[in-house]
């Protein structure tokens, strides 16, 4: 690509921050709680928001009444958010916002508006088996249908097979076709436009079984081992320590000012325009940290939406709506459920020949994601036969949690491959290694990493066959897992300003989660500029800023890094311009290095940073920078992992532990390594959580959560962590530019303790959370005879 | 957070009297005869078991606290906790809500040195006490070595468990200045991290007792053999 050259990253021996351990730039006012939050946002005069929420799992809203609440001294606005008439389809969804002086008056009068409501029935219990003769819905799709395959990330490529077998029931100008891939957007387009069909309610939405290959044949051929099982793993929910929340204020009668707590900062506006009636350009959203998002926090919400409809009413007064921990698990998303009965098969020389599978699983009234199972191998596998059944129940929504629908089919698989290994009597090390190619083009990536893993993890010397031998009961053993993921930089600009005094800012309107973006921003301009980092003066988190996409699927450092790389080299080239004469040089001749502009190589004919500066003139130089999006060569996706797990696990009371960890991940060229790392150690330590510990328990009589709290929803602790070791693949594919981290370290934890524990006891434990319960009653199992 | 729990439904009003706190076996004594308490107009003080017991509330009643050393005044309904009081009317952000119920650790707080869920302490009952936040923890507007070995082992993320963390950490510290690895995991087991930086929290253990901390292999030792520097230049 010409003119592209120019932009690359500096190789590893011209880099002072990309790619180091050079400290987490916001780290200190984070430490000394100083970092504000929109959770921290106290104008003057802030109200306080609250719902009313229904207590049914599905219900008809028959009558509403506020009149009381709203007599209520220090009330100051109410409205309705579903009117009677309304169908509630799980519990604790929005009936009624409300704002007050503070917050005991809110959440009294909160308990004096009388709702009633018309029990439906419910469905909450998603973990046994769908029948299997309910033919799939082949009827055209509704709006509600395309958001529901959206909602559950439903590969583009399988929505625009459904849309061109199905058709559709609305006009496709009135999908939002502006905001979906193009492919999609054509599919709709040119969809065929048909009646609405009459729907007969079901809990249960399968989809077409899909086929590669005479699985049947491959499972009846000769020399061929088969194993069966069944896995699964239950809803769990993201437990952002930092609820969903916003705080909006109205600056005059048309501009809103608004704080909402979110992964998308430049996204909000265009979000709530409609919905609020002022145009987007009207709203400015600004957030200067977030506690936590994992995927659930994009859109403005409910509360977004409510705490600017309250402002407006109570005369622009600021309104704070912030959701309390059991609103938070109720209703601000959770990571669908995924269980699957599985017959895999090899030759007895251990090479895959077949996959059969027929999974299940739920997000809520929107059925569920549909993981991309086997996973990894689903290209590449000689023969399969998959079958996907959503559970349409009352739970509550789904949403994108780290790596959507990835943990869940690594499960199913890994652990399946890992029973069939052992059945074959080959270490499941081994059995990958002969499989890999199976794996399509990171097989390479594994292959490097495996070494590296066995070596930390000691897999070669250590591992024993299923079931340790040694006495008492406490018994110890080793699983491993793969997994890939995307991670494309999402499409992103900047501003980058050097002074003639030679200050510089950079603004863009990014977030920051915690993985580091800030960090890594400064860390490619310094590199670029020649200066430090904190010589330069980064404003990020607001709509005012050039527009950066939303940090979901791992498509933030991509984005950023190239955005600012872009922004950069033309500033400074814009400053050789200037500097060039008085140096005696080209332009071209220049380099920035050290704090200096030299002539390349040449300490001698160089101007420090502020003397060069000097030269611009009374025009400050700006550079904007804007990514080439999907074709840009500074970023690139998928990456390669592989993962191992050590655990100890006492047959006597059933609890598993994990004594140490071992991650070894790719991610292309590493911008930030410290917060790279940051983000395994951290993927670890969420994945050993949903192994071992998360669930979110539904009462099949109420509807309701049983455990929507930090007491009896378990999350890992410090003492639950054993020794973690994470190796970053450095300086090994630096050439494939820049790939998302924030996803794939927490997809493989599940399967590999999984494994770990199946390898300790010598029995599949067949869903998570790996409970003393459950696996007590997978020993039971063996006891009675069963088969280990 | 459910208020009515902390309502203890004497039906009396403001005391105006400043300096009494109420200490928690006076206020479990209110709780348990608060029904026999007969409803007439502002007593300031009651009779329990024969002996006087001051009433606050429900009503604002006057409240002095002094965190990170500086004294705040303000008017306070009895049933308001301290991290509510230190948030919502102090603009004291850094403890943190997030479970309210003594379970997570994000609103710790130091109360004459003890490391103390601010969720689960009325305002009311610290007044006299010395309260220190994350933001006070450095005693001044240097940060705590504590503080700064989080930022040296990036033992945060988002950071909203940080302050809280910081604060448990430094207790914790003080009681323990040569804890190994296993005391930090229970004695730390009360603050709780969703990003996942327990790893790095170890790390600001072992570096404020002196120790290597453990498993720090990875990516540095194959690198640094293999020649990579992963150094960074500041």
């Amino acid at each position: 690509m010409p003119g592209t050259d120019k932009y690359r990253y500096p190789p590893p021996e011209e880099r002072d921050y990309i790619g180091r351990r050079m400290g987490r730039v916001d780290g200190l006012s984070k430490s000394t709680g100083h970092a504000k939050y929109t959770y921290d946002h106290n104008p003057k005069g802030l109200l306080y928001g609250a719902f009313v929420r229904c207590p049914y799992a599905h219900a008809r809203v028959t009558n509403i009444d506020t009149s009381q609440a709203e007599r209520m001294p220090g009330v100051k606005a109410v409205e309705i958010v579903q009117k009677p008439g309304s169908e509630i389809h799980w519990a604790g969804d929005e009936i009624v916002a409300l704002a007050a002086v503070d917050e005991p008056t809110v959440r009294d009068a909160v308990r004096a508006v009388k709702v009633e409501y018309e029990e439906l029935p419910h469905l909450v219990i998603d973990s046994q088996e769908p029948p299997r003769n309910i033919p799939p819905d082949t009827s055209p799709l509704s709006l509600d249908d395309l958001q529901d395959m959206l909602s559950n990330q439903m590969p583009a490529a399988q929505m625009v097979k459904e849309i061109n077998e199905r058709g559709i029931i609305f006009k496709p100008e009135e999908a939002p076709l502006d905001r979906l891939p193009p492919d999609i957007a054509n599919a709709i387009k040119s969809a065929r436009q048909k009646p609405a069909e009459k729907k007969a309610p079901t809990w249960y939405k399968p989809a077409a079984a899909e086929t590669q290959g005479d699985p049947e044949a491959a499972f009846g051929a000769p020399d061929t081992v088969v194993s069966e099982g069944i896995y699964g793993l239950p809803v769990i929910v993201h437990c952002c320590l930092e609820t969903h929340g916003a705080v909006a204020e109205w600056t005059d009668s048309d501009h809103l000012l608004t704080h909402v707590s979110t992964q998308y900062v430049s996204g909000i506006p265009g979000q709530m325009a409609e919905v609020i009636g002022v145009p987007a350009a009207n709203i400015r959203q600004v957030q200067e940290n977030i506690g936590g998002g994992f995927g659930s926090k994009f859109g403005p919400d409910r509360w977004g939406i409510y705490s600017a409809k309250l402002s407006k009413k109570a005369d622009g007064a600021p309104v704070k709506m912030m959701l309390s921990r059991a609103e938070e698990f109720q209703v601000a998303g959770c990571r669908p459920s995924a269980y699957a009965r599985v017959r895999v098969a090899a030759k007895k020389d251990g090479t895959l020949t077949a996959w059969d599978s027929f999974g299940w699983g739920t997000g809520g009234p929107g059925g569920g994601g549909s993981p991309p199972i086997p996973y990894l191998i689903r290209d590449h596998i000689p023969n399969y036969r998959t079958q996907w059944t959503a559970v349409v129940n009352n739970i509550g929504p789904a949403r994108a949690w780290r790596a959507p629908n990835h943990p869940q089919a690594c499960l199913i698989t890994m652990a399946a491959l890992d029973d069939l290994a052992h059945k074959l009597g080959i270490n499941p090390l081994e059995f990958l290694k002969k499989n890999i190619e199976l794996t399509g083009p990171r097989a390479n990536i594994y292959m490097d990493e495996f070494s590296i893993a066995d070596e930390l993890m000691g897999w070669s010397k250590r591992w024993h066959a299923r079931g340790d031998k040694t006495p008492g009961p406490i018994k110890r053993g080793l699983g491993m897992s793969i997994h890939t993921w995307g991670g494309r930089g999402h499409q992103s600009e900047c501003d980058l300003t050097i002074q003639p005094d030679g200050s510089v800012t950079l603004k863009m309107g990014t977030q920051d989660l915690g993985t580091g973006t800030r960090t890594a921003i400064l860390a490619v301009a310094a590199d670029t500029l020649g200066l430090a980092p904190q010589q330069i003066n980064l404003l990020y988190g607001d709509t005012q800023y050039p527009p950066s996409g939303g940090s979901g699927g791992s498509s933030t450092i991509g984005g950023v890094s190239s955005t600012t790389r872009r922004a950069a080299v033309d500033a400074r080239d814009a400053l050789f311009a200037k500097v060039a004469p008085t140096l005696g040089a080209t332009p071209e001749q220049l380099e920035a290095i050290k704090g200096q502009i030299r002539v390349k190589g040449q300490a001698s004919k160089a101007l420090a940073w502020k003397g060069a500066c000097a030269k611009i003139g009374a025009v400050p130089i700006n550079a904007h920078g804007k990514n080439l999006a999907g074709r840009d060569p500074l970023m690139n996706s998928g990456v390669g992992g592989v993962q191992m797990a050590d655990v100890s696990v006492d047959t006597e009371t059933g609890v598993v532990k994990v004594n140490k960890m071992v991650a070894v991940q790719d991610c292309g060229l590493i911008i930030s390594l410290e917060t790279a790392e940051s983000q395994c150690y951290g993927a670890l330590i969420m994945g050993i959580s949903y192994a071992l510990y998360e669930e979110k328990i539904m009462d099949p009589i109420t509807g309701r959560a049983l455990n929507p709290n930090i007491e009896f929803y378990r999350v890992a602790r410090i003492g639950d962590i054993g020794e973690l070791v994470v190796h970053m693949m450095v300086n090994k594919y630096d050439s494939r530019g820049v790939v998302g981290l924030g996803e794939p370290p927490v997809i493989s934890p599940g399967a590999a303790i999984s494994n770990a524990v199946a390898n300790a006891i010598g029995v599949r434990v067949p869903t998570l959370p790996l409970t003393p319960a459950r696996v007590l009653a997978a020993l039971s199992e063996v006891e009675k005879g069963g088969s280990a | 957070m459910d208020f009515q729990h902390f309502t203890a439904r004497c039906d009396m009003t403001t005391n105006d009297d400043k300096s009494s706190g109420l200490s928690r076996r006076e206020f479990l004594k209110i709780s348990g005869i608060a029904a026999s308490v007969p409803l007439v107009a502002r007593p300031k003080v009651i009779q329990v078991d024969g002996q006087d017991v001051a009433v606050h509330g429900p009503g604002p009643v006057p409240v002095e606290l002094t965190v990170n050393g500086k004294r705040l005044t303000g008017e306070l309904e009895p049933r308001v906790t301290l991290l509510d009081a230190l948030r919502e009317h102090f603009n004291v952000t850094g403890p943190k809500r997030v479970c309210d119920r003594a379970e997570c650790g994000a609103c710790t707080v130091l109360i004459d040195g003890r490391a103390v869920y601010s969720c689960t302490t009325l305002a009311i009952e610290v007044q006299g006490k010395e309260i220190v936040t994350a933001e006070g923890l450095g005693g001044g507007e240097q940060p705590h070595p504590v503080q700064a070995a989080f930022v040296n082992n990036d033992a945060q993320q988002c950071g909203f468990c940080t302050p809280g963390f910081t604060v448990a950490t430094k207790a914790f510290l003080d009681k323990n200045p040569h804890a190994s690895d296993a005391e930090v995991a229970h004695g730390l087991a009360g603050n709780l991290c969703r990003c996942g930086t327990y790893r790095g929290i170890h790390g600001v253990v072992a570096q404020m007792t002196g120790r290597e901390p453990k498993g720090n292999a990875g990516t540095t030792m194959i690198a640094e053999r293999a020649g990579a520097s992963t150094k960074g230049a500041a």
